[in-house]
C-alpha cells in the first residue's frame, strides 16, 4: 500500500511545474498546456483523498474538473485562433494593448 | 511491486511534465503532455479509480489534446522565438521562489495528521460513479451541460472571423 503522502507530494511537484511553466513560458498555447498540468495535479489530489477516505465524492469532482477543462480548452483555443489572426504571433508579450 | 510501479510512473509524469516546459516547439510540448496524462491514468488505476483512468485517457488524451494538436498544426507555428529578454533575469528570482513554494507545500503535507483510513477498499467503478452522479450530484451534472453549451457558443463566437 502506497502512503497517501507520496501522492500528495507528487501532486505538489506537478502543480509547481505547472505554475513555473505558466510564469516562464511566453507562448500562449504553452500557457494553456501548463494550466492542464495544474488541473491534473489537482485531480490526483482529489483521487488520492477519495481513495483513502473511501468516498466517491472526490472522483465525482474530478469528473467535473474534466468537464471544465474541456470547456476551457475549447474557449482558450478559440481565443488563440482569434489572437493569431489579428497579430500573427502567439507571444503573450506582444499583446500588451490592455496593459497600463 | 506496487511501490515500484508508483515510482516509475510518478517519475514518468514528472519527467514528461518538465519536458513540456523545456521543449522549444509547442507541438512537442503537447505530445509530452499526452505522455504525462497516460502516466496519470496508471496512477489512477493504482488508486482503484478505474473509471476515471479510462475517462482520463479518452477525454483528456483523446479529445482535449487532439484539439490542442489540431490548433497547433492549423496555425503552423514557427518554433518558439525567445523574445523574453526583459524577463530573463526574473528566472533567477522565480526558480528559487518556486522551490521555496514547493518546500512550504512539502512541509505542510508531511505534517498532515494521518486521516481515517479506508475500512473497505473502494473501487471507483462506473456503476458507483453513475449512482452518485445521478442521485446526489444531479443538479451540478445538469449545470455542466449548460456550461458546455455556453463554451460551445463562446468558442464559435471567438473563432468567427467577423461577427
Amino acid at each position: 500500500m502506497i502512503p497517501i503522502t507520496w501522492y500528495l507530494l507528487l501532486s505538489a511537484v506537478l502543480f509547481l511545474i505547472g505554475v513555473l511553466g505558466f510564469f516562464l513560458k511566453r507562448n500562449i498555447i504553452a500557457l494553456l498546456l501548463s494550466v492542464e498540468i495544474m488541473l491534473n495535479a489537482v485531480n490526483l489530489t482529489f483521487v488520492a483523498f477519495s481513495s483513502q477516505q473511501s468516498q466517491i465524492s472526490g472522483q465525482i469532482f474530478v469528473f467535473f474538473v474534466l468537464v471544465v477543462a474541456a470547456a476551457e480548452a475549447a474557449v482558450g483555443l478559440a481565443l488563440v485562433i482569434a489572437m493569431f489572426r489579428n497579430r500573427e504571433s502567439l507571444n503573450v508579450d506582444r499583446s500588451n494593448l490592455l496593459k497600463w | 511491486m506496487i511501490q515500484l510501479l508508483f515510482i516509475f510512473f510518478a517519475a514518468l509524469a514528472v519527467g514528461s511534465a518538465i519536458n513540456v516546459l523545456i521543449q522549444k516547439h509547442v507541438l512537442y510540448s503537447a505530445l509530452s503532455l499526452i505522455l504525462m496524462l497516460t502516466a496519470m491514468s496508471v496512477l489512477f488505476i493504482l488508486l482503484r479509480a478505474d473509471f476515471l483512468a479510462v475517462i482520463n485517457v479518452i477525454v483528456y488524451a483523446g479529445a482535449i489534446m487532439v484539439l490542442f494538436t489540431f490548433v497547433i498544426m492549423l496555425l503552423n507555428l514557427p518554433a518558439d522565438e525567445d523574445g523574453a529578454d526583459r524577463l530573463r533575469w526574473l528566472k533567477f528570482i522565480g526558480i528559487p521562489l518556486g522551490l521555496f513554494l514547493l518546500f512550504l507545500i512539502a512541509v505542510t503535507l508531511w505534517n498532515v495528521e494521518p486521516l481515517r483510513t479506508a475500512q473497505t477498499p473502494m473501487v471507483g467503478s462506473p456503476q458507483a460513479i453513475g449512482k452518485s452522479l445521478f442521485n446526489d450530484y444531479l443538479l451540478p451534472f445538469e449545470a455542466t451541460s449548460l456550461l458546455i453549451l455556453i463554451a460551445l457558443v463562446g468558442a464559435v463566437v471567438f473563432a468567427k472571423k467577423d461577427l
